[in-house]
């Protein structure tokens, strides 16, 4: 589904991504941790062309996306994503935050538009927020809005780039609930986060990455609770600790 | 003759007789809001124009693949650069003159020469005011429309601009005050708005205080409506905002 071959990524003279190369099964659920500065928000912006790859290639369904002709609307369209910052557009009620890109772009009658977006808005639960503007909605809330607003281009693969850091933690559970749901119903995701747990219980694999390379990966108990590398090891003791420091 | 009566006496020495009110006063006031309100919006097209052309420059240049649009592009930012900078540097009397008597020696309509001269001095400052607007807006706006598939014509008219125009409307408003009372300089070139019809009627009666209080009086009453329909428009693009 995807492939990514090499791929370098510059800010200047700074070199983010110093050469992945991966392939992505469909359907499949990859989680990407890696302390701040490794790369790996970099890595998925990459994935969608929000970032200009440096070098190298990315194939999404056989398609060279890196390829100058490539159109990046069209490819952005089979893609959502989603953010840590929510990125909600404020002037837009929720109904309107989710069918402005179907109405648009696909075309989609404003009816039939709007019955989409109630019944996404019924999916991440918040049927009764329908006309509330974002502004009015708790952090949760907002990132269920974005979910159920990068769903409704109907797109094949999911972005998700660290989608519970900025939330209060009686709120982190709501999303993550939501994100099962979408893994259960078989979406291919890329998850930038750090929510073990959560990680264990979807993902197929993860992608520890390090100074701009995928340093170690495997399944989440392999990469979890028995890391092969000593950088992935220290990674996760400092996690473990932050976590248990939070907790006390 | 008592005080009130001398007092009456000006007050219809200057307005009435003659018909000199309506026929100096209120034609000038005419013609100054005909004039404001086209150089506005002849303002906010142009100027909104300008500071797109410049902040997708500034945004995306560095993108950019190199080719015809990035051509296209660096011409029409450093052209729109080059007009904020002369129009913001020269007095907007000496640009009207300078539109009327240099470049348009011939027109014999000076009220057509005054909104373009105000129009595009106008242009130049809302483009500024424009522009901040955009850059406030936050970025994750921009990554987010992208990221659905909106272009970035789309991001920008439904995301964007909404958005900035918001923010900067009490900033357009104040621009759009200074214009109004910029206007009293159309004289210049023989246009004969509110002030110079005051003046005129000062010329004819030799009484300056009456038609001078009355067109600060006109002036004031013309800001604060301005004002108060700015104020209108401001209260309901904020409802969104509301908790």
């Amino acid at each position: 589904m995807i492939r990514v071959d090499d791929l370098h990524k510059y800010f200047d003279q700074l070199e983010v991504l110093k050469g992945i190369t991966e392939r992505i099964l469909p359907g499949e659920k990859v989680v990407i941790i890696g302390a701040s500065g490794s790369g790996k928000s970099t890595f998925l912006r990459c994935l969608n062309l929000l970032e200009m790859p440096t070098k190298g290639h990315i194939y999404i369904e056989n398609e060279e996306i890196t390829d100058d002709k490539h159109d990046i609307n069209k490819l952005r369209q089979k893609m959502g994503m989603v953010f840590q910052q929510f990125n909600l557009f404020p002037h837009y009620d929720t109904l309107n935050n989710i069918i402005l890109a179907p109405t648009k772009l696909l075309k989609m009658h404003k009816k039939e538009a709007e019955e989409l977006g109630k019944h996404l808005l019924e999916k991440v639960g918040l049927t009764d927020k329908v006309h509330v503007f974002p502004a009015q909605l708790s952090g949760g809330q907002k990132q269920r809005v974005a979910i159920a607003r990068a769903l409704a281009m109907n797109p094949k693969i999911m972005l998700f780039d660290e989608p519970t850091s900025a939330l209060d933690p009686e709120m982190v559970g709501e999303v993550l609930n939501v994100m099962a749901d979408l893994a259960a119903e078989g979406m291919t995701m890329i998850i930038v986060s750090h929510e073990m747990a959560f990680a264990r219980e979807v993902a197929d694999r993860v992608f520890f990455m390090d100074e701009g390379i995928i340093l170690e990966q495997g399944s989440p108990d392999e990469v979890f609770f028995h890391p092969q590398e000593e950088r992935t090891q220290d990674f996760l003791a400092r996690v473990r600790e932050n976590r248990e420091q939070n907790t006390k | 003759m008592s005080g009130f009566a001398a007092l009456y006496d000006t007050f219809y020495n200057c307005f009435i007789q003659g018909d000199r009110f309506k026929l100096f006063m209120l034609s000038g006031l005419k013609v100054t809001i005909q004039v404001t309100l086209c150089a506005a919006i002849i303002g906010i097209c142009l100027g909104a124009l300008m500071a797109l052309v410049r902040v997708t420059h500034d945004k995306t240049i560095s993108i950019m693949r190199p080719g015809f649009a990035s051509v296209i592009l660096k011409a029409f930012n450093w052209f729109a650069k080059m007009c904020i900078t002369v129009i913001r540097g020269i007095p907007v009397v000496v640009q009207l003159m300078i539109w009327f008597f240099v470049i348009f020696p011939f027109s014999r309509n000076g009220i057509a020469v005054s909104v373009l001269a105000f129009g595009i001095n106008s242009a130049a400052y809302v483009a500024e005011i424009v522009r901040a607007g955009i850059m406030s807006v936050d970025s994750g706006q921009m990554e987010a429309g992208r990221s659905l598939g909106l272009n970035y014509i789309q991001t920008m008219a439904y995301i964007i601009l909404p958005q900035a125009f918001k923010n900067v409307l009490p900033t357009i408003c104040n621009e759009f005050i200074v214009l109004l009372k910029e206007t009293a300089v159309v004289g210049y070139i023989a246009v004969s708005d509110l002030t110079k019809g005051a003046y005129i009627i000062v010329g004819r009666t030799f009484e300056a205080f009456m038609p001078l209080i009355a067109a600060a009086l006109i002036y004031l009453l013309l800001v604060m409506i301005l004002s108060w329909l700015f104020g209108k428009l401001e209260r309901r693009l904020r409802a969104s905002d509301t908790r």
